[in-house]
């Protein structure tokens, strides 16, 4: 049988992806405006397929927050609090090698972002990445997002580049995603205004790039966004990515209605749905046709979906990976932690490969004992 | 680089078939399992989907569940609910508090609204009293769907009054019995049944239930469930079963399977993955071509993976499943519920509409 025949309205775009030919924006909307998940699926599966066969990566990591203290308290935000907040906290260097300290044996990979705080110069962030190489000097350090970034710029009145410099001498990696949102001017002025503006952080990156770091990119959808706005983001990292191919990942972040401002003001939002899910990231995998990874995050879209997701696009499963689990929250539909043995078992039973990676892909493990 | 798979020339050569009318066997089946190309087993049981269902609605139906007795002497591994006649835990609800749930089950969802009340096996209470409840039922709720008993209740009915299996059910329906749920077929192939319950009926009986039911002009669902540590060969053959009697007596209403929930059992072990229970979903559709209706579980896999399961075979959502012990705000509480069905039916593009137990259509939205 065929999925998707000459006479499926998909047809014209399906002939595309088999022939490798980027997809235009017109494309682009047509199917972020379907329903077809399972015609979308195929598609994306496809070339999923083509790039990894059967792969399914993970990395085992851990994440830093040093502070939680944020000037720009996003709307659709539910960590960042003000400098007066009883639960506002910034982590002393001995709090930081104490979590060092505590990192496992196997870890990779250290993610850092916190807040825009304002009272923390370049030197603590300096000094914090200095500290976490000398406990930890094989561990990549993957930190601050471009918002971050752009944040540090300001309060220290130096361009990127230096920032960057600075941070690299101390011990940075590569960037993480986060802080892209949408980057579309209308729903990001609701959701994120006053922070770095789109074609800012898209420089950013570019600038990362060009000084050799690899980074990762973020889009949150399920929010105020059109559907235009999501493929007009995608093509924007599709474009920075033919200039400077530094992009390894990139992670559709459905937004989340509890504990922000922006289900107040807006009580009609609600959690994404199955279908928008996977139609985002199969969407995405049929775009973005020069970024190597798309990530699904499982501690967000929960397990099942993330699982599920492994056939619409997605080579990339993440979320923190422990050893054994220490604690348990018995029937939670979206954990904190999984076990290794659970991950590679959800990854064996979508019919996948499982293959642990370190940040940039390099390949760590694929000889798990079977359970 | 990849996991050597199953011919798919062999596989798109089934699935031709399935999607030609022709009906598939069990090897057929068998290699259907092996396959995981899980998009293409979608869209072909999507495709069986359309053509019985052109007009793109997805019901769904206002019920409540109501658990008037824990006590039971069956004793499955599986189960958390059940507790032993004598426990200090156990109990058997009294009238009043079971009318009193169906009045607010009425309020919300009016006339032809479904209960499904179900309970252990309890050896201590006479057919008496199920009749007598339906009658009391009745009488209050004349429109109220009765959607009730197991065919391990009605067992042991049959066992307590020492009637026959036919007069227990005749009798059940002229009390007020509407139909009968599909609890209790779990895997319809008696090495499972053995392991994971060894004093239930085995399979045989189970069907006899409904086979007799049907055959005295009601009808009942037919159930499945995955994850019991169950070969693809039971699973096929249950379908294959179910279809047989499909063949025989055509009262099935719908095919629901969903995934064991291993939390406080005796048998414990892992849940199925979405994965499986998509792939199943979607086999069970190529294999039972003649069951119309197919529910999505997302009480068991979720909202997000039961709004998935749309495009794997299924064409209804099930139920709002008021729960047995929700508190007097069920108004709100159920309303929500209502809302988050359509939203999930629409935003899959497709139409949602209320339906009652026989999947007559009450409302579209």
């Amino acid at each position: 049988m065929e999925v998707i025949g000459k006479t499926h309205p998909f047809s014209d775009i399906w002939e595309k992806v088999q022939a490798g030919i980027r997809l235009s924006k017109e494309d682009g909307l047509r199917l972020m405006k379907s329903n077809d998940i399972i015609a979308l699926g195929h598609m994306a599966n496809y070339v999923r397929e083509k790039k990894h066969g059967d792969y399914v990566f993970f990395n085992t990591n851990r994440h830093i927050n040093p502070t939680n203290i944020c000037q720009t308290l996003c709307s659709f935000c539910a960590f960042g609090v003000r400098m007066k907040d009883p639960k506002a906290y910034t982590m002393s260097m001995e709090e930081i090698e104490h979590r060092a300290d505590m990192v496992p044996p196997g870890v990779t990979e250290i993610h850092i972002v916190g807040g825009n705080n304002p009272q923390l110069k370049i030197d603590y962030y300096e000094e914090l990445l200095r500290r976490l190489k000398k406990k930890l000097p094989h561990v990549h350090l993957k930190a601050f997002t471009a918002v971050e970034l752009d944040h540090f710029s300001r309060v220290n009145k130096m361009p990127v580049e230096e920032i960057l410099q600075r941070l690299v001498a101390a011990g940075l990696d590569s960037m993480p995603g986060g802080g892209a949102e949408i980057f579309a001017e209308k729903p990001r002025s609701i959701i994120a205004d006053h922070k770095t503006s789109g074609e800012r952080w898209l420089e950013i990156h570019e600038i990362a790039h060009e000084m050799g770091l690899r980074s990762n990119c973020t889009m949150l959808y399920n929010h105020l966004e059109s559907e235009e706005d999501r493929i007009d983001h995608l093509i924007a990292l599709r474009e920075l990515q033919d200039r400077t191919g530094g992009f390894q990942t990139f992670i559709p972040l459905s937004w989340h209605p509890e504990n922000t401002e922006l289900i107040k003001q807006y009580p009609d939002l609600n959690w994404s749905t199955g279908f928008l899910d996977l139609k985002v990231l199969a969407v995405a995998r049929l775009m973005l046709d020069n970024i190597d990874h798309i990530k699904t995050y499982w501690i967000q879209v929960g397990t099942k979906l993330a699982q599920t997701a492994l056939w619409f696009g997605a080579d990339d499963l993440d979320g923190t990976v422990v050893e054994e689990k220490i604690y348990h929250a018995a029937g939670a539909e979206t954990e904190q932690e999984m076990e290794k043995s659970e991950l590679i078992r959800l990854i064996r039973e979508a019919g996948r490969i499982p293959v642990e990676r370190d940040t940039l892909y390099n390949i760590v493990n694929m000889e798990f004992a079977i359970a | 680089m990849s996991i050597a798979r199953v011919d798919s020339v062999k596989v798109d050569s089934i699935l031709d078939k399935a999607l030609s009318g022709e009906r598939l066997t069990l090897e057929d089946g068998l290699a259907l399992y092996e396959s995981h190309d899980l998009i293409k087993l979608g869209a072909a049981a999507k495709q069986v989907t359309k053509r019985l269902h052109p007009d793109n609605i997805v019901t769904f139906t206002v019920n409540r569940n109501i658990n008037y007795t824990n006590v039971c002497d069956t004793y499955c591994r599986f189960c958390a609910f059940y507790r032993p006649e004598g426990h200090p835990e156990a109990y058997v609800l009294s009238d009043d508090v079971i009318l009193d749930k169906i009045r607010e089950t009425y309020e919300i969802g009016g006339d032809e609204s479904e209960i499904l009340m179900q309970g252990g096996t309890h050896p201590g209470l006479p057919l008496s009293y199920y009749t007598d409840l339906l009658r009391k039922i009745k009488a209050h709720f004349p429109t109220i769907i009765m959607h009730s008993f197991s065919a391990a209740e009605i067992w042991k009915m049959v066992e307590v009054s020492g009637l026959s299996l036919k007069e227990v059910i005749r009798q059940l329906k002229e009390a007020g019995l509407d139909s009968i749920p599909g609890g209790g077929a779990e895997i319809l192939d008696d090495r499972t049944r053995m392991r994971i319950s060894k004093l239930k009926e085995s399979w045989t009986k189970w069907m006899e239930v409904h086979d007799t039911a049907h055959r005295l002009g009601m009808n009942t669902t037919a159930t499945m469930v995955i994850g019991f540590g169950e070969s693809h060969e039971e699973r096929i053959l249950h379908m294959l079963r179910v279809r047989e009697q499909q063949d025989k007596t055509g009262g099935f209403t719908a095919f629901i399977s969903w995934t064991y929930q291993p939390d406080n059992t005796a048998l414990k072990g892992t849940r199925a993955t979405a994965v499986e229970y998509l792939k199943n979903v979607a086999i069970s559709r190529l294999m039972i071509d003649n069951i119309k209706n197919f529910q999505s579980s997302w009480v068991t896999m979720g909202p997000k993976i039961g709004q998935a399961a749309l495009e794997f075979g299924c064409n209804d959502m099930g139920s709002t499943m008021i729960e047995e012990n929700v508190v007097s705000a069920a108004g709100a509480t159920h309303s929500m519920n209502i809302r988050e069905l359509i939203r999930l039916i629409r935003d899959a593009g497709l139409t949602p509409a209320r339906r009652n137990t026989y999947y007559k259509i009450l409302e579209t939205y």
